[in-house]
């Protein structure tokens, strides 16, 4: 692409008033620019702060690969934009578009500057093409990036989610567990238990696993740890809803849970809790009346 | 804090809270979560404290470890010159003990690490090398 | 040299574990409650480990001594407030405390206190 030196940079910084002004002036009447949150002064500021980053590094030298050191500040500006237009609803292609948008109005320049010499002309485009595809392919790279790390955030906030601790009764919390328990998710479950033990001051909780199809060893293990750490805090656990199926793997699993209190159902293991806490449940006058 | 690998002295019982100290930053600058950050430095108090006590002093690499993009985790290397362990099977058994902990130190340090290994020769010294990954 | 230090509620000690023990500072505190439960006629002893980031099998070898010793002065021990990241490391490493009391905070510790010293008064002569 060497064999002369290129005439693109000279050409971009003579023109960049005049290719800015076109640049702005495309990609506001393409209207694309609609279709997420955005100011149209933002578009100009960025349009213009792109092109004065291209300008001031296209002179470093003729490397027309983004991933080359010479347009780390380029990549920083482009990454900043991909996220903050990925936030405002933007789709990648229409970030990358930006970039893309950015040929017409080099190209024009370059036919006019070079009229009478075709082959400058064409290495020109050339090299007008490369730099840009690279770079709006760039944009699309960093959205992707944003996009994954936000899907792993609302994974976790699922989890998190999936695991309400409710306060029974002062005192008494209640983690009531349904789908399928993989040690992950366990683990996250038994932490959010103890924090909520140490935030309510609750002495008492009850961990409840109608809703839980299978437990294997893992899992029963993680419950036993749970229990165990409670203990250490000075608080009791309570296991609620083992289905048949469940105490029959346990024991063939060789799990003891013998230090555990375990109960048939979440009112049984209330019931309990009421009753370790030092409270009992009377039936009112108009209550039994009503039953 | 960020360079690592550090090496620390670990001969009094305060080398043993800057050891904690020193892994703790690194911890919670790799991300780690607070369950996470507490066993890595759980574990190196109890090899610090055996570095100590039965090594009669020595030090500590911590190494950062960044395994691809999404795996990062702590190394953490214990040496000395002392006496060494004549029988590491023993000495790897919980409650197993010849100093005034609870015979937890060794097998303590292994349950709170995903890789664990030692070296040790009588009359020469002994080397521990645990690695926890986030 | 650093101290802990123990406050006396009525007829009981708190003790606040500060962030980082070290051994020799364990070793004074052993000195200094001991001292202090025969000097106050204390007869219970909250131990507050909410600001311990940690606590390894020394840590649990002391609380487990200052138990032990203050069971032989006759004052009962409850430690409070471990944090979740340290019980779940306590129970990972295989460490169960054994012989130790424990209350989620200072007013669970002192009610299980009352709760324990009232009913060694009432039944006393069985001990």
């Amino acid at each position: 692409m060497n064999r002369l030196a290129s005439r693109l940079p000279a050409i971009v910084e003579q023109h960049q008033q005049e290719i800015l002004t076109e640049w702005v002036r495309l990609q506001l009447e393409s209207g694309s620019w609609r279709a997420g949150r955005l100011q149209e002064s933002q578009l100009r500021d960025e349009s213009q702060r792109f092109l004065a980053l291209l300008v001031s590094n296209i002179h470093k030298g003729m490397q027309f690969d983004a991933r080359n050191s010479q347009w780390s500040e380029i990549r920083e500006f482009l990454a900043d934009l991909s996220r903050s237009r990925a936030t405002q609803g933007f789709s990648p292609s229409q970030v990358a578009t930006f970039v893309f948008s950015l040929k017409q109005p080099i190209f024009t320049r370059l036919r006019t500057s070079l009229l009478n010499e075709p082959e400058a002309l064409a290495d020109g485009m050339w090299e007008t093409t490369l730099l840009l595809d690279s770079l709006g392919l760039y944009t699309t790279e960093v959205y992707q990036q944003a996009r994954e790390s936000v899907i792993a955030r609302q994974q976790e906030e699922l989890i998190e989610l999936s695991t309400p601790v409710v306060e029974l009764w002062p005192g008494i919390l209640a983690l009531p567990l349904i789908g399928t328990l993989d040690s992950e998710r366990t683990q996250v479950v038994m932490e959010t238990l103890l924090q909520r033990l140490v935030a309510t001051g609750s002495s008492i909780a009850v961990i409840d696993i109608t809703g839980v199809p299978t437990v294997d060893t893992l899992v029963a293990q993680h419950l036993l740890k749970t229990v165990s750490a409670a203990q250490l805090m000075g608080a009791d656990c309570i296991i609620s809803g083992i289905r048949p199926q469940i105490a029959q793997t346990i024991v063939h699993l060789g799990i003891d849970l013998s230090a555990v209190a375990t109960k048939a159902s979440l009112s049984d293991a209330f019931a309990l809790a009421l009753k370790r806490r030092g409270l009992t449940v009377t039936g009112s006058a108009t209550g039994a009346a009503r039953g | 804090m960020s360079i690592e690998p550090t090496t620390l002295p670990v001969r009094s019982g305060e080398d043993v809270v800057r050891v904690r100290q020193a892994v703790r930053t690194l911890a919670m600058d790799l991300g780690f979560s607070l369950v996470d950050q507490t066993k890595v430095i759980t574990a190196a108090s109890e090899l610090a404290r055996n570095t100590l006590t039965y090594g009669g002093g020595g030090e500590v690499r911590i190494e950062r470890l960044n395994d691809g993009p999404k795996r990062a985790g702590v190394r953490l290397t214990f040496e000395d010159r002392g006496p060494g362990i004549s029988n590491i099977d023993l000495a790897l058994t919980d409650g197993f003990t010849t100093g005034n902990g609870l015979g937890l130190g060794l097998n303590g340090a292994r349950k709170l690490s995903h890789e664990f290994d030692i070296w040790s020769q009588p009359g020469v010294g002994t080397r521990v090398t645990i690695t926890r990954w986030k | 040299m650093d101290r802990v230090p123990i406050l006396r509620l009525g007829d009981c000690l708190l003790v606040t574990v500060q962030v980082d023990m070290h051994d020799e500072l364990a070793m004074t505190l052993q000195d200094d409650l001991t001292n202090k439960i025969v000097a106050t006629k204390a007869r219970g002893v909250l131990i507050d480990i909410s600001a311990l980031e940690m606590v390894d099998s020394f840590i649990g070898r002391m609380l487990g001594n200052i138990a032990a010793m203050s069971r032989i002065l006759d004052a009962q021990t409850v430690v409070v407030g471990m944090q979740p990241a340290v019980a779940i490391t306590l129970v990972e490493l295989g460490l169960s405390l054994p012989g130790i009391r424990t209350a989620l905070n200072v007013d669970a510790g002192l009610a299980l206190l009352r709760k324990v010293l009232d009913r060694s008064g009432e039944g006393s002569y069985v001990d």
